[in-house]
């Protein structure tokens, strides 16, 4: 296990967090800001996947055009669905919130599969990425190398909007107050659907990213909503910092856990045994990871500043 | 009140007469049970199997051995629950005394028992799990593609004629991944270095392609069936260890997973019974009908699906559409009297083949397409490790 190993496993680490983050920001302000519990984001990145993979076949392979397809077609359709479907359900309970949501998630794995066919489909990473750089004395792909820079690039903008910006100081006060962000006459509902639409965008960006690597295909966006929701409730509920940090935690535990956790394994069990257990464990590590954080501070690692 | 008498009478006595004459002359067609993986990413193999199979009784009229058939088509959607309740209506509202097809290995495991406890003939054209090749066998059962370890066994052997001294081995931490790399380890006389399980719904393999990388093996196996195999094969390529570490596989790189990968899957060897390029004239013929009609190139599973075709059409033959006679039809489908797309084929004592396994390198075939290309054989008249487990 060198030095060089170990950079390159934190770099991968880092490139899921950053994929986490682009998902996790969307979801964590939906939630903190009205307060909606939105399981329809999956799916919007399963979209935006789709739409990519759409937008680059149909343009002779552009990466470009995929981009230009993705990312306005899925502000879109949150946008869309946000005033068709979820609008009415704000001031309802959690659960019914759940239910819905759950229910727009079996639609869309449906409607991608009617359109689309139970195959998968697959979009190529843009030739001028498709080489590999050396890091540390191993070949580290240039794609998933502009993934980190994009997602970091992204969270610079966010934070610059969040913090230095009118709007950002209306998504702010929203999350900490939002009855009396209303009550002082601010148009709360186009604010509702400023953040809604913003995070369909980031999703319809995440799933632009991973198109190219991982196969696009009806469900992919379930196993991603788990994820991002173990993100923002290690983060903190409503704060993009938690966000941030969080998926960067969440993803380096987890690529450093399935790298290294079988090889330490093996230093003190019994070579079978620890191929068993090994995998077991590191896939279970992140989850330990929320659990603990609930147990020992349940408003999150970077929670919201209150007051 | 007699002409109301006399006109029921004539009715009565012309639908009987029809009755009767209809029932003379058409004979009841075989009804036999067409179940595979038909949905999802799944989905394209069992579809191969549908395809493959029909092209055989559609060629000749809707029947075979001459005997009219009717193929009942279902889909287990890979849930063994499903496929159990398919089977029970298949065996008890169709009557059917065929059921083939199976693509995976669990569903296998569900079904098999059902289905040849009630003395209905299981002709398995994929999954081929190891414990009904061994002490779970029935005389019912005809496995007419492989037993699951053959194509790791034939990567094993390849490794050590090449020489490899140390090897990773890679797969999805389930049974089938598990039993892969065991069959791999069987014949590889070398050095196992590391073995990486990946949880079966992870799509990224960054973390483990860059312990790969770091380890620097003379040769890699994996394991990666369907969409998985797709990420694998594109995501090593972008890794850049397509050139550098030599890429063995088993059912990684096949007819249902080349249209994805394309040129990042150049190079890479793999492991199984049957290959496109084959010579003999059965393959030409099912290659060159199996293209024209469905503009794709015949993947293994619909090579094995045509052979359960003409398997059964070899045995109806013999029997001359007699089902009745269940000892009389197991003999016939023993006999295994026909050409098989493969080559050699025949049948071992647990009624799994006992043929030839061979490898193939991805590469552009004569029209230019990315397509399997048979390399070598180091396993002649290979049969399965569990044979002399069966008491049939």
């Amino acid at each position: 296990m060198t030095t060089g190993l170990f950079l390159t496993q934190l770099l991968n680490g880092v490139q899921l967090g950053v994929l986490l983050f682009l998902l996790a920001s969307g979801l964590t302000l939906v939630f903190g800001i009205m307060n909606f519990v939105n399981l329809t984001h999956g799916s919007l990145y399963m979209m935006g996947a789709y739409f990519a993979a759409a937008g680059y076949n149909a343009f002779d392979s552009s990466f470009l055009a995929a981009a230009l397809v993705a990312i306005p077609g899925t502000m879109l359709l949150g946008f869309v669905v946000e005033r068709l479907a979820l609008a009415t359900l704000y001031t309802r309970d959690h659960l019914d919130q759940v239910l819905a949501t759950f229910g727009l998630i079996l639609f869309f794995n449906e409607v991608v599969r009617a359109i689309w066919g139970p195959a998968s489909v697959y979009m190529n990473v843009p030739q001028a990425l498709s080489g590999t750089v050396s890091l540390f004395g191993l070949p580290y792909p240039a794609y998933r190398f502009a993934i980190i820079t994009v997602g970091l690039l992204v969270g610079l903008a966010l934070y610059l909007v969040i913090h230095r910006t009118r709007v950002g100081m209306l998504i702010r006060a929203g999350a900490s107050n939002p009855q009396m962000v209303s009550a002082l006459g601010v148009d709360i509902k186009g604010l509702n659907s400023l953040v809604f639409a913003l995070g369909a965008g980031l999703a319809g960006l995440a799933g632009l990213m991973a198109g190219p690597i991982v196969s696009v295909q009806s469900g992919m966006g379930e196993p991603i909503l788990i994820l991002t929701l173990v993100v923002i409730v290690t983060g903190g509920i409503g704060s993009i910092r938690g966000a941030f940090y969080g998926a960067l935690i969440v993803g380096i535990v987890d690529t450093i856990g399935r790298a290294f956790l079988p090889m330490l394994l093996r230093e003190f069990l019994e070579r079978s045994v620890a191929q068993a257990m090994g995998p077991a464990i590191a896939s279970m590590l992140i989850y330990l990871l929320m659990a603990a954080v609930l147990a020992l501070r349940p408003q999150g690692l970077f929670p919201v500043r209150h007051g | 009140m007699l002409r109301n008498f006399i006109r029921t009478a004539a009715a009565a006595a012309a639908l009987a007469t029809t009755a009767l004459l209809a029932q003379a002359q058409a004979p009841a067609p075989i009804k036999i049970g067409f179940m595979a993986e038909l949905s999802g990413p799944q989905g394209a193999l069992g579809q191969d199997q549908y395809d493959a199979f029909m092209l055989v009784v559609e060629r000749n009229g809707g029947r075979l051995g001459g005997v009219p058939v009717q193929v009942i088509r279902e889909d287990s959607q890979l849930k063994p629950d499903v496929a159990t309740q398919i089977v029970q209506k298949l065996i008890e509202k169709d009557n059917v005394s065929i059921i083939t097809g199976i693509t995976f290995s669990n569903v296998m495991m569900a079904v098999h028992k059902p289905i040849t406890e009630k003395g209905v003939f299981l002709i398995g054209s994929n999954a081929g799990p190891a414990p009904i090749a061994g002490a779970q066998c029935s005389p019912f059962q005809f496995i007419v593609s492989w037993q699951n370890d053959n194509q790791a066994e034939v990567v094993g052997r390849y490794a050590t004629d090449k020489g490899y001294k140390r090897v990773i081995g890679m797969a999805p931490n389930y049974q089938a991944g598990k039993d892969f790399v065991a069959g791999f380890k069987r014949m590889y006389k070398g050095e196992v270095i590391d073995e990486i399980y990946t949880p079966l719904n992870q799509p990224d393999f960054s973390a483990e392609l860059a312990q790969v990388a770091a380890k620097n093996p003379d040769a890699i196996y994996v394991f990666y069936p369907g969409g998985l195999g797709v990420n694998f094969i594109r995501q090593y390529q972008q890794a850049g260890l397509l050139g550098k570490i030599p890429l063995l596989s088993s059912s990684t790189t096949d007819g249902s997973t080349l249209p994805a990968q394309q040129a990042a899957a150049l190079g890479v060897i793999s492991g199984t019974f049957w290959g496109p390029d084959f010579n003999n004239p059965a393959n030409r013929q099912f290659v060159d009908e199996f293209e024209k009609k469905f503009n794709r190139i015949p993947s293994q599973y619909a090579a094995q699906s045509y052979d359960a075709a003409q398997l059964l059409d070899s045995a109806i033959a013999k029997v001359r559409g007699n089902m009745a006679d269940k000892n009389a039809f197991r003999a016939a489908l023993k006999a295994a009297d026909f050409k098989s797309v493969r080559g050699n084929f025949r049948f071992n004592t647990n009624h799994f083949p006992i043929q030839d396994q061979h490898i193939f390198e991805v590469a552009r075939d004569a029209k230019g397409r990315v397509s399997l290309k048979t390399i070598a054989t180091p396993l002649k008249d290979h049969g399965d490790a569990y044979a002399s487990l069966c008491k049939m």
